[in-house]
């Protein structure tokens, strides 16, 4: 591991070899225009041989254009690099040739990228994507080539290799073509590989999967590795060392273990001060015994056999029992696929269950028609996961948040004084009736979505993964707003997640999703605290940096200090 | 795959369905006795008692379907008005000359208009672009008529380079043919370029910004092959589908082209068959080349399947 | 998303972020050189046709045996036809037809179009429905189908206008019904379903909304469209008679004397290419100041 702390100084070793895979020093990104803004501003940052370095922050930080103004990959029509120095292996690469830039990928510095979705090519096989690279940057013959994709998919852990290369990317899971991404990153063994936020749109399992992988692969090449996401359980479990971007600018930087203990500058601290902790909070005493929601053997089954289809059709959820408490927070916990946004919305009746039954303060509504309904629509309400999405662009805030009420026969004017005061509880201005939902930020987005959701003073709130799209600053203080709209107005939140941390914090119970089938339910401190079923430890041992106390800045009681060799190998418990 | 094309067929039978109903309709609907409106004016009544029996006129309208889809399916496409020939027969002796046009101006199509629009988006914003912009909103917007007066007037009647009109065998030798066909296959080929040009670049410039360009470019691979491996055949699909859908503009181009270029093909015996309200040519004709239509169509989305291996369905 | 710093002002009680209105604004200097010429021209030609009595120096169906075939001169600026009609005259009320056939097919379209798309977005057996009667109309060529209607029903302008109009349909039909199905799976829609509202409500006030940019953009390419067909079908003889001015028929009677006076094809042939060439010009412009991505939906 490096030993200098300074950023950016390339240091030569005494045998005249760079000391650093990577240096970055004073960059500066500008967008292109008549008027240009910095998106970097002043970026210096370094990977030494063989260590993993976390570029760490929120939206809009200038990670992500870091990482590609290293591959020199930055939009050519949106952005420009108005100075600086970025080394790979002591080879500048701003100044490089487009030919000799070109050589350099694959070779020198290869990248992973967010969404392996989309990041493959869907019309070229697997072997051609692969076998591409082998063919720009070396002479190898058929058979050598044919040898070498064999032997990087094995190396990645890929099963059945042979039908692998004959597969597209649309027959793979998102984990498998993540593992092919990284394969064609490191075929030809370069020394520097840039991670951009490569887990992120993963499951957790998978997650844990992928960078066990990535840890393995860079020991037994040597590989650097600059890692850039927005997790801080993530930094805890991989990282070496940390760099903290904020508004294109590094606010802080140093060793893993300081930068948790003791961030320097106020940003870490709120930063690692926002990350929920996984340890469940402590239970509350119920309030009421009036139960609000209640489903039993609730069903959906996709595509059902018809005349014109055969089979089973696709069961997204199962003989679902939930019972939800006035005042009370229930959460819905699983991986993607686990069925737990198809029972939210089956709830809502945005999907027809076609089984079981729905019980809204005791009247049934499984089955009801679309007009015996309408009373029921107003006592449950949702809020949805993109907050930029669930507000009607072309819609004042105001004439948002009173549709609801309008529809219920509220006049205008009245809907009007309410929704102000709505806002205003939602910690909003309420002058902010008249504006248009571009002018406010996401997290801002989501309050007017929780406001719409209150107009009609619902008895249920149905939150579908409401935070997720959040920034963790963002998100905690939308979740203090929930917990603290539920102590004010006694309403009954059913949460879904994808989050442990954040359903920990929130939700007096929990259910455990799996494949459509509720696996475990009960307190939230039962079931993440002592889980009954293999599947709920599996999530809970997938959570990225459970060992340590981000609030507290300190380990987890019970836990020692992590360190990448503990976590990545031999998880510990 | 097979599934996928036999119900790419299936789909396609309501479709020539509806455009038998519609053609169907259009003459026993039409305000007036369509015996009156196809014989003229100065019909005799014993004219119009045979238009009537020709047709079917007197029998009840589902009656009148049945027998005439029938005789359709049969191949029997009636007699025309005026020559008394079967109608298959007249448009069989104007087959060659329409063809020809078709594909010789398909292929000059092909041959210029997708690189134009790959440079296009490629150079997007550049003088380039412009330019391929800037041909591709004239071909579109100046009729084939003016378009092909153009070019008889320079190249032809100026220049001397091409005859000026009338059309060649191509068994009468591949150069006489090839000399001749050239002007009007070029004039009909104007609009399809231009569409096609926007359309490749419209595609290009989606595919380019998606992520596995991206990938493709942080593989280091060159430019050559991120633009045609990667990106063109990404936006085969929707230039296929816009081929197929512009082949209504060359089905049309066809008419006035002939008529411009005096070449003696489908699109004459159509123009001639509506100045002497010869509706049973006019009939046959729209069938015909409604179903050419409707197949190459068929076979463009039977190609998407090998295009894109997401669709097996 | 880049210009988002979120964390800035998310605070309970602070002031939201007022950012720039995303929403598309064509200024004056928004438009291109290209658009501005293209304006200029059709605004002409728009005047032309309103002042066409004012401006023709001559009844453009008065025939003159004495002056067949002009040459261009002061009192025929360019010359006359075979009949000794002034082609000058002629022009000039021909622009009024072409541009009643463009409007006329625009408005009619979009007004038949708009409703049944709303509607078969959005109830799935009308749509099976309508879908295949659409895709029929589709693969009839318009101008065999046009020729057909008026060989049947006679050369009228009107005639000539429903011929036109109907081949134009389906791709209105299809534009709406496009974007309501692209619409109506956005959670804002979700959204209004959760706090109540109808189906006609949350057709008219949120999804309709959307298709407002599409079909402006749609209307300019029909119009020019229509104009394009008008002409051909009157070239051919199969579209409005000589009694009422059309470029078409300027030119189809010219054509017979194409290598003796080519000016008989030459200034209708100008102004149609020039007409139709503006009105494509003002819809790209139209397209991409509304919505970049628009051009896809265009020929789905």
């Amino acid at each position: 591991m490096a030993g200098d702390t300074r950023n950016g100084t390339p240091q030569a070793a005494p045998d005249g070899a760079p000391a650093h895979t990577l240096v970055i020093s004073d960059l500066v990104v500008e967008t292109r225009g008549r008027e240009p803004r910095r998106i970097l501003d002043g970026v210096s940052l370094h990977v030494a041989p063989g260590e993993t370095v976390c570029l760490v922050g929120e939206s809009g930080s200038g990670k992500s254009v870091s990482s590609l103004a290293t591959m020199g990959l930055l939009p050519k029509d949106a952005l420009t690099v108005r100075s600086g120095v970025i080394e790979v292996e002591g080879e500048d690469v701003l100044s490089a040739s487009p030919k000799r830039l070109r050589q350099l990928r694959a070779t020198r510095m290869s990248m992973i990228f967010q969404e392996p979705m989309t990041a493959l090519n869907p019309v070229l096989s697997i072997e051609k994507q692969l076998d591409e690279v082998l063919d720009a940057h070396s002479a190898a013959t058929g058979t050598e080539r044919r040898k070498r994709i064999r032997d990087i998919l094995e190396l990645v852990r890929l099963p059945d290799i042979e039908r692998m290369c004959r597969s597209f990317p649309h027959q793979l899971s998102g984990g498998q073509r993540q593992r092919v991404m990284i394969a064609m990153a490191l075929i030809l063994e370069p020394k520097l590989l840039i991670a951009d936020e490569p887990t992120t749109a993963l499951d957790v399992t998978t997650q844990k999967a992928i960078l066990e992988l990535v840890a393995d692969i860079q020991k037994r090449l040597g590989t650097s590795v600059l890692f850039i996401t927005h997790d801080m359980g993530v930094v805890a479990d991989i990282a070496d060392r940390v760099y903290v971007m904020r508004h294109g600018r590094i606010v802080e930087d140093g060793p893993i273990g300081s930068i948790l203990r003791e961030p320097k500058k106020d940003y870490t601290r709120d930063l690692l001060a926002s990350v929920p902790a996984l340890s469940p909070r402590p239970a509350r005493p119920a309030t009421s015994a009036e139960i609000v929601l209640q489903t039993s053997q609730l069903t959906m089954v996709y595509g059902r056999p018809s005349f014109f289809r055969k089979g089973e059709g696709t069961v997204a959820a199962k003989d679902i029992d939930l019972v939800l408490k006035r005042g009370r927070t229930l959460g819905i916990v699983g991986e993607s696929g686990s069925g737990k946004s198809t029972v939210a919305r089956c709830v809502m009746r945005l999907l027809d269950p076609t089984g079981g039954s729905i019980r809204l303060r005791n009247r049934e509504i499984a089955d009801v028609s679309r007009r015996a309904l309408r009373p029921h629509r107003k006592r449950m309400q949702m809020i949805f996961q993109d907050p930029n999405r669930s507000l009607n662009p072309r819609l004042t805030v105001g004439e948002s948040i009173i549709e609801g009420p309008i529809n219920y026969g509220v006049d205008p004017d009245s809907a009007r004084n309410k929704a102000r005061s709505l806002l205003e509880t939602v910690g909003l201005p309420a002058d902010a009736i008249d504006r248009h939902p571009h002018q406010f930020s996401g997290g801002q987005r989501q309050r007017i979505a929780i406001a719409r959701a209150l107009a009609l003073e619902p008895d249920l709130l149905v939150a579908d993964e409401a935070v997720s799209a959040l920034d963790v600053s963002v998100q905690a203080q939308v979740l203090d707003l929930l917990d603290d709209l539920q102590a004010r107005l006694g309403v009954a939140l059913l949460f879904i997640t994808h989050d442990l941390r954040v359903a920990a914090q929130i939700c007096d119970e929990v259910a455990v999703m799996q494949k459509g089938r509720i696996v475990e339910c009960g307190p939230t401190g039962e079931v993440l605290g002592n889980p009954a079923e293999a599947y709920t430890r599996q999530l809970i041992d997938a959570a990225p940096g459970r060992f340590w106390d981000f609030p507290n800045f300190r380990p987890l009681a019970g836990a020692h200090e992590p360190s990448r060799q503990d976590v990545m190998v031999e998880p510990a418990r | 795959m097979l599934a996928y094309i036999l119900r790419r067929i299936l789909a396609s039978i309501p479709v020539m369905i509806v455009v038998a109903l519609f053609i169907f309709l259009l003459l026993r609907l039409t305000p007036g006795d369509p015996a009156a409106i196809i014989a003229g004016d100065m019909a005799t009544p014993a004219q119009l008692a045979e238009i009537r029996r020709n047709l079917g006129l007197d029998q009840p309208l589902l009656t009148q379907f049945v027998t005439w889809s029938g005789q359709l399916l049969t191949g029997d496409f009636g007699q025309s008005l005026i020559s008394r020939t079967p109608v298959l027969t007249l448009i069989g002796q104007r087959l060659e000359p329409t063809l020809s046009l078709a594909i010789v101006s398909m292929i000059m199509t092909l041959i210029l208009s997708i690189p134009m629009g790959v440079l296009a988006a490629w150079r997007h914003r550049s003088l380039t672009d412009s330019a391929v912009m800037a041909i591709s909103v004239l071909g579109f917007s100046i009729p084939i008529f003016v378009t092909g007066y153009i070019l008889i007037q320079v190249f032809a009647i100026d220049l001397k380079l091409f005859p000026v009109q009338g059309f060649t065998s191509i068994s009468e030798g591949i150069g006489p043919f090839l000399q001749r066909i050239f002007l009007p296959a070029l004039a009909l080929a104007t609009i399809y370029i231009a569409l096609i040009a926007r359309m490749t670049r419209a595609a290009m410039l989606n595919v380019l910004g998606e992520d596995y360009i991206r990938t493709a470019r942080a593989k280091g691979l060159s430019e050559r092959i991120v633009l045609f491996r990667h990106a063109l055949r990404n936006a085969a699909v929707p230039i296929l589908t816009v081929i197929g859908t512009g082949f209504a503009l060359m089905i049309s181009g066809v008419v006035v082209t002939e008529s411009v270029f005096n070449v003696p093909g489908l699109g004459r015996l159509t123009v001639d068959a509506i100045l002497a309200r010869d509706y049973p040519v006019i009939q046959a004709l729209i069938l015909l080349t409604s179903g050419i239509y409707v197949a190459v169509n068929l076979l463009i989305d039977v190609s998407y399947a090998f295009m894109d291996p997401r669709i097996r369905y | 998303m880049a210009e988002h710093p979120s964390t800035a002002a998310t605070g309970p009680g602070a002031k939201p972020v007022v950012r720039r209105n995303f929403l598309p604004r064509i200024g004056v200097r928004g438009l291109g050189l290209a658009a501005w010429i293209a304006a200029f021209a059709l605004a002409l030609v728009v005047l032309m046709a309103l002042f066409a009595p004012l401006l023709s120096p001559y009844d453009p169906i008065a025939m003159n045996p004495m002056e067949r075939l002009a040459d261009w001169s002061l009192a025929h600026p360019f010359g006359t036809d075979a009949y000794g009609r002034d082609v000058f005259s002629r022009t000039l009320y021909g622009a009024r037809t072409s541009l009643i056939v463009g409007l006329g097919a625009a408005l009619v379209a979009v007004l038949i179009g708009l409703p049944l798309g709303l509607l078969s977005g959005f109830f799935r057996t009308l749509d099976a429905i309508l879908m295949r009667i659409m895709d029929g109309l589709m693969a009839i060529p318009a101008i065999l189908l046009a020729i057909a209607i008026v060989a049947l029903v006679g050369s009228s302008l009107w005639t000539v206008l429903v011929a036109i109009t109907i081949p134009e349909i389906p791709r209105v039909v299809r534009l709406v019904r496009s974007v309501v199905l692209s619409a109506r799976e956005e959670p804002y829609v979700e959204a209004a379903i959760t706090v109540g509202s109808s189906l006609p409500k949350i057709m008219w006030k949120h999804l309709a909304p959307n298709t407002v940019a599409p079909l402006i953009v749609q209307a300019t390419y029909v119009c020019a469209s229509a104009i394009l067909t008008e002409a051909i079908l009157s070239f051919l003889g199969a579209g409005i008679g000589t009694e009422t001015p059309s470029w078409g028929n300027i030119m189809s009677e010219g054509r017979i004397y194409f290598q003796l006076k080519p000016s008989l094809i030459f200034w209708p042939g100008l102004f149609l290419s020039i007409t139709i060439l503006a009105i494509n010009i003002l819809g790209d412009t139209a397209r991409d100041a509304l919505d970049p991505k628009l051009g896809k939906r265009r020929q789905d």
